[in-house]
């Protein structure tokens, strides 16, 4: 999994696949401190995250793993929010 | 998913049974702040029938494989749709149809 910012939503309305889940979310990547890396990902949202909170983004086939995505053409999934991370014993990031 | 940008079409007649009639479409991926391209080039099948100069975003993968198109297709990229809107902290960095909002 990698962590990114929720930074803004993607919508589209010319798709033939019926998707599950609250939209597509634009992922700016980030460290683990929360630093921006300016690279970017489009992730299925199944989670309700929002504006700014970091979360955790599946890529691969594993996107696909969970009852909802099975068998849809997905390669990147919002798994989950983050909380807290610590470093070293550190909190290096909170929400 | 990655955006990109349709720059072209990729011919080929000389492939598997199973890709005729898939449109190879070469696109570029973009900036979403910016919209502009990166330079950087893949060949995608299209699934959704993108035009030239659309935004899209495409699945890598074997996740490639799983869109109604490309269903057990040797693709490892297939576009899945065309972009309307993208919004960045509040403001629209692309809007395909002025009149849309």
């Amino acid at each position: 999994m990698i962590l990114g910012k929720v930074v803004g939503t993607v919508v589209s309305s010319a798709t033939r696949i019926d998707f599950p889940g609250a939209g597509f979310l634009l992922i700016e990547k980030c460290s683990q401190s929360g630093e921006l890396k300016n690279d970017y990902v489009v992730a299925l949202d199944l989670v309700g995250a929002g504006k700014g909170e970091m979360v955790m983004v599946s890529e691969g086939s594993t996107a696909r793993e969970t009852p909802a995505t099975v068998g849809k053409p997905l390669d990147a999934i919002v798994v989950g929010i983050v909380d807290l991370i610590d470093e070293n014993e550190k909190v290096v990031y909170q929400k | 998913m990655i955006l990109a940008r349709v720059t072209g079409t990729v011919v080929s007649s000389h492939k598997p049974r199973k890709l005729e009639g898939i449109a190879f479409l070469l696109v570029e991926k973009i900036d979403p702040v910016t919209m502009k391209g990166k330079g950087d080039f893949v060949v995608a099948m299209d699934s959704v029938g993108a035009g030239i100069g659309e935004i899209v975003f495409y699945v890598s993968g074997s996740s490639a494989r799983f869109t109604p198109v490309t269903e057990g297709v040797p693709t490892d990229c297939s576009i899945i749709a065309i972009v309307d809107l993208i919004e960045k902290d509040g403001s629209f960095t692309y809007r395909k149809d002025n009149t849309a909002i």
